[in-house]
């Protein structure tokens, strides 16, 4: 009964020399919501390409409600819905048109999506904007109308890459409430975001990638735990370096410089906060650990080539 | 139990050989949501689109037809004599059948493939891509018809040819839409931006134009450059319409059918191929 919805199997990929999936295994719960987090150029997206049966894997397997993939694709993909990181909208249609359009692609029946629009687009928030083309929407709209396509053929499971990239912070929240109203219609979600705070919100669990590799697994707070102490002293200002060496450091666990800040990681921040006092140049923030914290060490602070 | 074993069998031995861009196409009625989706669209542009498709042949016929046929008169065609509006109508009709096919399958084809993503989003839904290929070069071959058809129309007023077997032209020259959107697909799957397409229409169609018999007969042309005109694509369409218009049958009509078929076929599959490793990520 508790079979997954979604399993993958020690799935690898290579462009030349290029390891971009690196056997890489994971699986999705019904009404789970699993988040795929890691740095630009981690295989996340070709990840999900080969979830879609569009990139063929070097070996390993995607099984999807049972069925193999790609030898199954178009029975899977049927029950699927899929939201890329670039909107693929149709520019001379109206919204209630990209909708019917879309639904057709999955064989149904004019009468059946017409029927379905108006509930899709109230879900979407784009009542109003039902004639409106794409390219008069905001990009919020746009991608809460690319989230109402993919439901047209009311999916079991979501594919979603990067949602909510590029959007303002109410257009986010939005679509934030409306993947937690999937979720609670039982629908499973495999999300991938650079937002931590949008993983931690949605995901009942997270995968971390880095170099196509799964570095981590498990409950956004479980991980927090299993990875970090569970205070964070940030400071920075003036003179804030020599703090590395001074004595002060031994207050806490662990720290890290980036740029001009430096970061304690402690159990029990007040000491630290005590000793800081006396430098009254420097500000400090003090803070829980947070997935922020979580992902920057388990990948590093420096910029991705590629990024 | 046992049918279904042999049945994943199968399955399994087809998703083995589903790696390799030429495997054969496989093509199912999905096409046809994909060919609906083109022609919602231009529906909303029908008007414009209409004009902009059929004004200049129209005006080729009307400068080349009545001006220079007033200065070559008559032409003889397989013994017959025909006046030159007559010869340079049915010749250019097969043109606007190749150019009205070649501009949907290269810039419309590109725009919904490239720039709009139009393609990987149909991907996303239980479409495959050799249902949006079959389906592009299916509706390509359907605005080369609607172009021809208003033509013909024109040409009906113009009262250029009232042949009957004008019903039989009308068939042959959606076959010949065919055949040049296959083609134009091979450069879609190729092409990098919409510049690549200059190279086909100024180094392969334009050249084609002359050396068809659209405008002036194969006769005026050297011995070897004949031998390759009997290879061309437009040669073999202008075989098969120019005695329709006549209210002939052609004197050979295998050999075109044969031609054009071949084209269109290894065409087809070959523009398949092409697109399959365009979209190989």
């Amino acid at each position: 009964m508790n079979e997954p919805i979604l399993s993958v199997q020690n799935l690898c990929k290579h462009y030349g020399h290029a390891t971009v999936v690196n056997d890489l295994s994971f699986h999705i719960a019904p009404g789970e919501c699993l988040g795929v987090i890691g740095p630009n150029g981690a295989g996340k997206t070709t990840t999900i390409r080969m979830c879609l049966g569009l990139t063929v894997p070097d070996s390993g397997s995607v099984t999807a409600f049972g069925l193999p993939m790609p030898a199954s694709a178009l029975a899977i993909k049927a029950q699927l819905g899929v939201v890329s990181q670039m909107d693929t909208l149709d520019p001379d249609f109206s919204c209630a048109e990209n909708l019917l359009v879309y639904g057709r692609y999955f064989g149904m029946q004019d009468a059946q999506i017409r029927a379905r629009i108006p509930s899709l687009l109230e879900f979407a928030s784009l009542t109003a904007k039902a004639n409106a083309k794409p390219g008069e929407l905001s990009g919020g709209m746009k991608r809460r109308l690319s989230l109402a396509r993919a439901l047209v053929n009311n999916p079991r499971l979501l594919l979603l890459d990067e949602p909510t990239t590029g959007l303002d912070p109410q257009a986010r929240h939005l679509m934030w409430e409306r993947l937690q109203l999937l979720l609670q219609q039982g629908k499973s979600i495999l999300l991938t975001t650079h937002f931590m705070d949008e993983a931690e919100r949605l995901c009942h669990r997270l995968l971390v990638v880095d170099h196509g590799k799964k570095i981590a697994e498990g409950a956004p707070r479980d991980l927090i735990k299993q990875y970090l102490e569970p205070e964070v002293v940030e400071v920075f200002g003036n003179g804030a370096q020599t703090l590395v060496d001074a004595p002060l450091k031994t207050l806490a666990t662990r720290v890290e410089v980036s740029g001009e800040t430096v970061f304690f990681y402690t159990s029990d921040a007040a000491p630290l906060m005590a000793a800081l006092a006396a430098h009254t140049q420097l500000r400090t923030l003090h803070r829980p650990a947070n997935l922020e914290d979580l992902f920057l060490k388990l990948t590093g602070r420096q910029i991705r080539e590629e990024a | 139990m046992k049918t279904e074993a042999i049945h994943t069998d199968n399955t399994r031995a087809a998703g083995q050989n589903s790696t390799s861009i030429w495997r054969t196409p496989q093509l199912s009625m999905r096409w046809w949501p994909v060919f609906r989706r083109n022609w919602l669209v231009w529906k909303k542009l029908a008007i414009p689109s209409l004009v902009g498709n059929i004004a200049e042949p129209l005006m080729w016929l009307v400068a080349f037809g009545y001006g220079m046929g007033a200065l070559v008169g008559q032409i003889t065609v397989d013994g017959v004599q025909v006046p030159y509006i007559l010869f340079l109508a049915s010749g250019s009709i097969c043109m606007s059948a190749m150019q009205a096919a070649s501009f949907e399958a290269l810039y419309s084809a590109f725009s919904r493939m490239h720039v709009q993503k139009t393609w990987d989003g149909i991907m996303n839904a239980p479409v495959t891509l050799d249902d949006i290929v079959l389906a592009e070069m299916l509706w390509a071959a359907f605005k080369a018809l609607f172009t021809v058809t208003a033509i013909l129309g024109v040409m009906l007023a113009l009262g250029i040819s009232y042949s009957p077997k004008l019903l039989l032209a009308w068939p042959v020259l959606l076959g010949v839409g065919i055949t040049f959107s296959c083609l134009a697909l091979i450069f879609n799957a190729l092409a990098k931006g919409y510049d690549f397409f200059t190279y086909y229409f100024t180094l392969f169609l334009t050249p084609m134009m002359f050396l068809s018999g659209i405008f002036f007969p194969l006769e005026q042309l050297p011995e070897v450059v004949r031998v390759i005109s009997n290879w061309l694509p437009l040669t073999n369409a202008v075989a098969l319409v120019r005695p329709l218009f006549m209210d002939q049958w052609p004197t050979e009509w295998l050999r075109p059918v044969v031609v054009l078929s071949a084209y269109a076929m290894l065409g087809f599959w070959l523009a398949l191929a092409l697109t399959r490793k365009r979209f190989r990520g």
